[in-house]
């Protein structure tokens, strides 16, 4: 597992209070990890905080599952 | 008119979390109140406070994560973690859990605060300045309106009912519990879970009160004899945290299903000083006026009061004007009237004060036994009245009042009966 992938997953145990091995790349972070509109809207927070980066709305929209945010960050995080 | 009791009862206070340990504690003589030592003090004129004993949850301690998940607690003030404690004790002593449609619609929720998320919005104004807007939670908002004490608390416990929740400062947590009462007198609501709220202790929160000199800061060497409501050397409210809430049952709904009744709702009494902003009015009208309104709607006589839970804060003016109304309403019984302020062990938990102390009233009827003034070394005037100095005192109950007043002259009575 890259070292993105280990930072995403981290950030989505921590903010959605949820196991670590339900955190796969195919999770949908409203469908199977019980996150609401409003966690998703912290999870890109805290990934752009992580990773410092900035992730526009438009981006945000399409990253639904955790392989979702590995792509996007492993793509656009320096 | 419907007649509203009370079947259940919850609270977490300086003294511990839970009713019959704070009350244990209360009866002894115990104070909450320590130094602050959370956050920088050294610049503050007050630097004491009644704080939450906190722990693993055994012996009386605090341990959020019973209460609520941690996942959500990181979301919201202290204020709601508090209304959650209390409403699920509150819900759990009065064996009510709604499950049908028809029971969790005729069930509701009416928890208020007196400010809230003050603490929350403090800290998100510190990331707004020196992270700017995207670093802004979208929980800061819902984690931070005071209904939201009373939506957590629906959600969590299934309450469809009516859904609100009361704003008055220090009377906050009286006139929720009398609103919520009327509810259901007028057949809105069979339950309703009501009280009040508070996480005030913060260095923003401190600084203001400090600044209407309404705290103590004479006592920050010496906290546990600072609350000293009629003593002469009063100097000023120790601020306080927690919450306090009440199951209130239509009395015929409770009767059926074999529910614990504590008190009978008797009467509720509000009124206004239009006076000041903060300071209470001279003569005391503005209180004298909500307990007599109290007193009618019972439909009982002054006389017939045996106990008072004093709104009694411990500030100069405050104590002696809310006396004065006292013997005023009550006149020449005022020799057989016992009246003790419980804010002298607890500290002032400002929107959860009234309906912390409209327990202790219950409490009191219930083993007959009447909650000390700690600290009440040299009372500042004279008074047929007995204030309770020092230690608990044995006295048959049957009748209480519980007093409220708050910043914006709002006041609020109310009076409880036993029911046998």
């Amino acid at each position: 597992m890259s070292d993105v992938a280990d930072r995403v997953k981290k950030i989505v145990v921590e903010h959605l209070g949820v196991e670590a091995d339900k955190v796969t790349d195919n999770a949908n972070f409203i469908d199977d990890l019980g996150a609401d509109s409003l966690d998703t809207v912290e999870l890109v927070m805290a990934f752009e905080e992580e990773f410092n980066v900035e992730i526009p709305d438009d981006a945000a929209e399409t990253i639904v599952t955790v392989g979702d945010a590995i792509k996007f960050l492993e793509k656009n995080a320096a | 008119m419907r007649r509203v009791v009370v079947t259940g009862l919850g609270m977490v206070t300086p003294l511990a979390c839970g009713v019959e340990e704070t009350w244990a504690r209360l009866k002894e003589g115990q104070s909450g109140a320590a130094k602050i030592t959370d956050f920088q003090v050294d610049d503050l004129a007050c630097r004491i406070a009644c704080q939450i004993p906190r722990g693993d949850g055994s012996n009386g301690t605090f341990n959020a994560d019973q209460w609520m998940e941690p996942k959500e607690q990181r979301k919201v003030d202290p204020f709601i973690v508090y209304a959650m404690a209390a409403a699920t004790q509150a819900l759990d002593d009065a064996g009510w859990k709604p499950t049908t449609y028809e029971d969790q619609c005729a069930s509701g929720v009416l928890i208020g605060s007196g400010i809230g998320g003050i603490g929350g919005i403090y800290e998100a104004s510190q990331t707004l300045i020196e992270r700017g807007p995207r670093r802004v939670s979208p929980f800061f908002i819902p984690g931070r309106l005071i209904n939201l004490a009373g939506g957590y608390v629906s959600i969590e416990h299934g309450l469809k009912g009516p859904n609100n929740a009361v704003v008055t400062a220090c009377s906050t947590g009286s006139h929720a519990i009398g609103d919520a009462a009327r509810l259901i007198a007028l057949g809105d609501a069979d339950v309703m879970v009501a009280g009040g709220t508070e996480s005030p202790i913060n260095r923003l929160s401190i600084a203001g009160f400090a600044a209407c000199r309404a705290l103590s800061t004479g006592y920050n060497d010496d906290p546990t004899r600072a609350s000293r409501p009629y003593d002469k050397d009063r100097d000023g409210f120790v601020m306080g945290e927690g919450a306090g809430v009440v199951v209130l049952e239509e009395y015929e709904h409770a009767k059926a299903r074999g529910a614990k009744i504590y008190a009978e709702v008797i009467g509720y009494g509000l009124s206004g000083d239009a006076y000041h902003i903060t300071s209470p009015s001279e003569d005391g009208d503005g209180a004298y006026r909500c307990m007599a309104a109290a007193i009618k709607r019972a439909g009982i006589s002054a006389s017939e009061i045996d106990y008072i839970n004093a709104h009694g804060t411990s500030t100069p003016l405050g104590d002696e004007l809310e006396l004065k109304a006292v013997e005023r309403i009550v006149g020449n019984a005022a020799g057989k009237l016992a009246m003790s302020s419980t804010k002298s062990a607890i500290g002032h938990l400002l929107g959860a004060a009234g309906a912390v102390e409209a327990i202790f009233s219950m409490l009191a009827m219930r083993d007959g036994v009447i909650p000390p003034t700690i600290n009440l070394d040299n009372p500042s005037v004279e008074t047929a009245i007995d204030l309770v100095p020092h230690k608990a005192k044995a006295k048959e109950i049957n009748v209480a009042l519980s007093n409220s007043f708050g910043f914006g002259g709002t006041n609020a009575s109310l009076v409880f009966r036993k029911v046998t």
